[in-house]
């Protein structure tokens, strides 16, 4: 990479960043508990609407995982999300009701918070619907793993984004609060992704799973991304480029492997497709919040309308983490 | 006699406190020294923590910096303490704060007195280790190192090429023989003693100052000039991975360690509570008084180290995507192409499945859809036939598609009628087999019914596709396994060149074929390639087959399967 594009990566960083800036006056701060981090603390940063099903179970999953601090972003909820939120004693609340997607899909917000509440800690930032699973995730705490990416020097750690889905329609059976959502998707796709390199920024494109195979089969290049790389040892001058996907400066977006070894990664298991999918999707298609014009969720409401389903005879029932490692989807790399 | 503890502790000082005082309540002496850079808070807190304990003495600090001197020096002022203090001591055991004692001290003191004389310190010459990180092995020994590793990266390696340019070299003092070896050892009393009170100990540390890593040379290097037995092993489990770090152990690898059978091991995650908790016991039933044997631990770090070097073959995934030419192997396993055979032969693919097994598939790269075998629409791992996915990223579709179905022969069929866009790919994979018959794509064209005008066209595209193709099968980059046969070689004898095809997909099988497939009927074929050139087109890829003369009628007359004796 040249030093002409290096210098403009450097600017687009600097635009996110002040980007970032602008946008945070559109949060209100609702519960700020972020006096009570500790130096050492792992944080989870989320953006969230109308989710208030999903939280006892994520809070859950979270804690048990080892989180110590979590910074959220309501997004005009109106369903007793923001309540909830509020009582929970490890949680800093900012609200807002401005457009998600002109904060490009909430990565600006979050931008500016972990800018200022991130510097020096580890921080993993997931979607309310996804669960973060780490080699050695059902033994070892995620201490561990960011004590051993720090001995290894280091700073970002990528986790592929695996759509779970049910047996059968989407809808045909409720979530419930507190449950477990692998209860009911406990499905996946093991070997039909597609990867390019993003020369650019130096991330991973990867393409595939269920939502390939059966809303993108005719136009695959619209596929939605799968690659993540959500657990960062946080600099106050890093930022997110888009979602999750990749970050500036791009050394940070080298989470695989160029010389036939395998680096350390993990999956979040995304557990989209419950009940809940359905009537978001058509909600989603009137918002016009969500990426490319709802492009995605356009396509999910033409192809899941007549209770079709996501499951095909090759569909892998999700067992553990050592399943995934086997079936190639993340590695344990040098971690033993 | 007893042996005593040299603890280097620099952070976790609670774990460290708990293991101080195991040693010392088991009668052990202990001598810790604490990195400069504690705090006095936690230095105090932590050295009240043990004041109960009189066997317990704290060294002069220093402050340590890895790879520096400032780890032996302060080895040293430990060891000197020790020995001073605590006269019943025969053996000095060097452990650091994230050691953990797994067997019961009773075990270890017992071993010891059985060894008096045996100082226990890996100790190898420069030439015979691999393990040297940053490719310096001699050179830690000629060369100056004043430049941080850690901190100062660019520096340390800028000034390593400069003398390596001039040609700087120190001199070892006389009578040295550098070695390396683990930090982590065992001496006796009186080896101890003679390293420390050496007239020469000033020059000699003169010069271990200016080497790089002295901890694992100074008294490995030393112990050779008065040890009368060493044993050159460490008694402390301890593992490097490939980048020169310890290995951390946790929780989870609890049955490991206890099967393992060495005295001590490091490096414990701080927050291992379960190991802590079970190992910090005096109790002789957790293990079996036997030889200490990592063996177990070692094959589990050296894959460890395997997965993250090599990792794969044939697997590309979010955190390994090789650049080209480095994927140690491009698909994980052996794989065979047939081009021209279904065309040739009735039925092919049924006898293929009967004479080898595995998966046998149609033209997987047609342009309509992926023909899977059985005709199934989603293949292994949720691989949809669609054949606009397949051609997004044909690579990434065969690669899946044979990483999918490990532990199974995948055999398919390829011609100049399918998407070529995995030509390429195919001819540089050593583990294709990759068998042709060339020009066999003119016998569906022979047996249609269409008009002679559109024949002809489409002879005359399929003709250019395939000749290109064998060019790439032919170039210099080919690691394929390829055979190529004039479709005209392969009528004449088509028995010979399936068996060996079949043999080296099933070599154990050793089958001789029974049965051959039926080809289809070639009456005529001579006249429909004459009426090609008739008509102004060129069919040279299928060999020569003279008007009139149709070896097909031969094998047609036959009624019965033909046998091969």
């Amino acid at each position: 990479m040249g030093a002409i594009s290096s210098y403009r990566l450097r600017l687009q960083r600097k635009r996110w960043r002040l980007r970032a800036l602008r946008k945070r006056r559109e949060l209100k701060p609702v519960a700020d508990r972020t006096v009570s981090i500790r130096a050492d603390d792992v944080l989870l940063f989320s953006t969230l609407r109308n989710e208030r099903v999903r939280l006892p179970y994520f809070f859950k999953y979270y804690r048990d995982l080892g989180i110590n601090h979590f910074i959220m972003v309501d997004n005009g909820s109106d369903d007793g999300t923001r309540e909830y939120l509020e009582s929970q004693p490890d949680v800093s609340l900012w609200t807002t009701n401005k457009s998600y997607r002109r904060a490009r899909f909430g990565v600006d917000w979050l931008n500016w918070l972990q800018r200022r509440y991130a510097h020096g800690h580890w921080c993993l930032t997931v979607d309310i619907d996804e669960f973060f699973i780490y080699p050695f995730c059902d033994t070892r705490p995620i201490r561990a793993l960011t004590d051993w990416l720090d001995a290894s020097s280091i700073k970002s750690f990528g986790a592929m984004l695996v759509d779970m889905y049910p047996r059968g329609a989407v809808d045909a059976e409720e979530y419930r609060a507190g449950a477990n959502p692998f209860e009911i998707a406990e499905w996946f796709d093991s070997g039909n992704y597609t990867i390019h390199k993003n020369s650019k920024f130096g991330n991973l494109w990867i393409q595939g799973g269920p939502r390939a195979r059966t809303f993108f089969y005719d136009q695959p290049e619209r596929a939605p991304a799968l690659n993540k790389i959500p657990l960062v040892k946080w600099h106050r001058t890093y930022t997110y480029v888009s979602a999750t996907h990749m970050l500036l400066p791009r050394g940070l977006n080298l989470v695989y492997d160029e010389w036939g070894g395998e680096k350390a990664s993990g999956c979040l298991l995304h557990a989209k497709f419950l009940n809940s999918f359905v009537e978001k999707s058509e909600e989603e298609l009137v918002r016009k919040q969500h990426y490319a014009n709802s492009h995605e969720y356009r396509a999910y409401n033409d192809g899941l309308k007549d209770n079709a389903s996501l499951w095909c005879k090759w569909s892998e029932k999700y067992i553990n983490w050592r399943q995934l490692e086997i079936l190639g989807l993340m590695s344990k790399g040098n971690w033993a | 006699m007893s042996v005593g503890f040299v603890m280097l502790v620099h952070n976790a000082l609670d774990r460290a406190t708990a293991v101080a005082r195991h040693w010392a309540t088991s009668g052990c002496p202990v001598v810790i020294h604490v990195d400069r850079r504690v705090n006095r808070k936690d230095y105090t807190a932590f050295a009240e923590g043990l004041a109960d304990l009189g066997n317990v003495k704290f060294s002069k600090r220093h402050r340590v910096e890895w790879g520096t001197w400032s780890i032996v020096a302060a080895t040293q002022s430990a060891a000197e303490l020790v020995l001073a203090s605590f006269p019943q001591v025969r053996h000095v055991y060097l452990a650091s704060g994230s050691c953990l004692p797994l067997r019961p001290v009773g075990e270890l003191r017992q071993y010891l007195d059985s060894r008096p004389r045996t100082d226990f310190i890996e100790s190898v010459t420069t030439e015979d280790v691999p393990w040297t990180v940053g490719g310096l092995d001699r050179e830690r020994f000629t060369l100056r190192f004043p430049f941080s590793w850690k901190r100062h990266r660019y520096l340390f390696d800028r000034y390593v090429r400069l003398q390596r340019k001039l040609g700087f070299k120190r001199r070892i003092p006389a009578g040295l023989v550098p070695h390396l070896g683990s930090q982590w050892w065992c001496l006796t009393r009186e080896t101890l003693t003679a390293i420390l009170n050496d007239p020469d100990r000033e020059m000699f540390e003169r010069y271990f100052t200016k080497v790089w890593i002295p901890d694992e040379s100074y008294f490995q290097t030393l112990v050779r000039q008065y040890s009368q037995n060493i044993e050159s092993r460490s008694l402390t489990l301890s593992k490097f991975d490939f980048q020169g770090k310890p290995h951390i152990f946790y929780d989870d690898h609890l049955q490991l360690l206890r099967r393992s059978d060495c005295f001590v091991a490091r490096k414990i995650w701080p927050q291992a509570d379960r190991l802590y908790s079970s190992f910090l016991s005096n109790d002789p039933a957790v293990t079996k008084n036997a030889e200490p044997n990592p063996g177990k631990i070692d094959r589990l770090f050296a894959k460890a180290v395997d997965r993250r070097t090599r990792g794969r073959s044939g697997l590309y995934m979010q955190s390994r995507y090789p650049n080209e030419g480095w994927e140690n192997g491009k698909t994980c396993a052996p794989y065979s192409v047939f081009e021209g055979f279904e065309e040739l032969f009735e039925n092919f693919e049924t006898w293929l499945f009967k004479a080898v097994g595995g998966r046998v598939h149609g033209h997987l790269f047609h342009p309509a859809r992926a023909q899977f075998a059985g005709g199934e629409t989603v293949y292994n791992g949720g691989l949809p036939d669609s054949a606009a996915l397949r051609d997004y990223d044909p690579k990434a579709f065969l690669t899946n598609l044979i990483w999918n179905t490990r532990g199974e022969r995948q055999c398919f069929q390829f011609g100049p009628g399918d998407e070529q866009d995995i030509s390429w790919y195919l001819a540089t994979d050593p583990n294709a087999q990759i068998s042709v018959i060339t020009g066999a794509w003119a016998v569906p064209l022979f047996h249609s019914s269409n008009n002679f005008a559109y024949i002809r066209r489409e002879a005359a595209a399929l003709q250019k596709i395939e000749a290109k193709h064998l060019d790439i099968l032919r170039s210099p980059h080919t690691r394929a396994r390829v055979r190529i046969w004039t479709m005209a070689e392969f009528v004449q004898n088509p028995m010979e060149p399936l068996q060996i095809i079949i043999d080296e997909i099933a070599p154990r099988g050793q089958r001789r074929l029974t049965e051959a497939p039926v080809m289809a009927a070639l009456n005529g074929f001579g006249q429909f390639l004459q009426n090609l050139k008739n008509q102004g087109m060129h069919p040279h890829l299928m060999g020569d087959f003279p008007v009139g003369d149709d070896p097909a009628s031969s094998t047609r007359e036959r009624h019965k399967p033909y046998l091969v004796k």
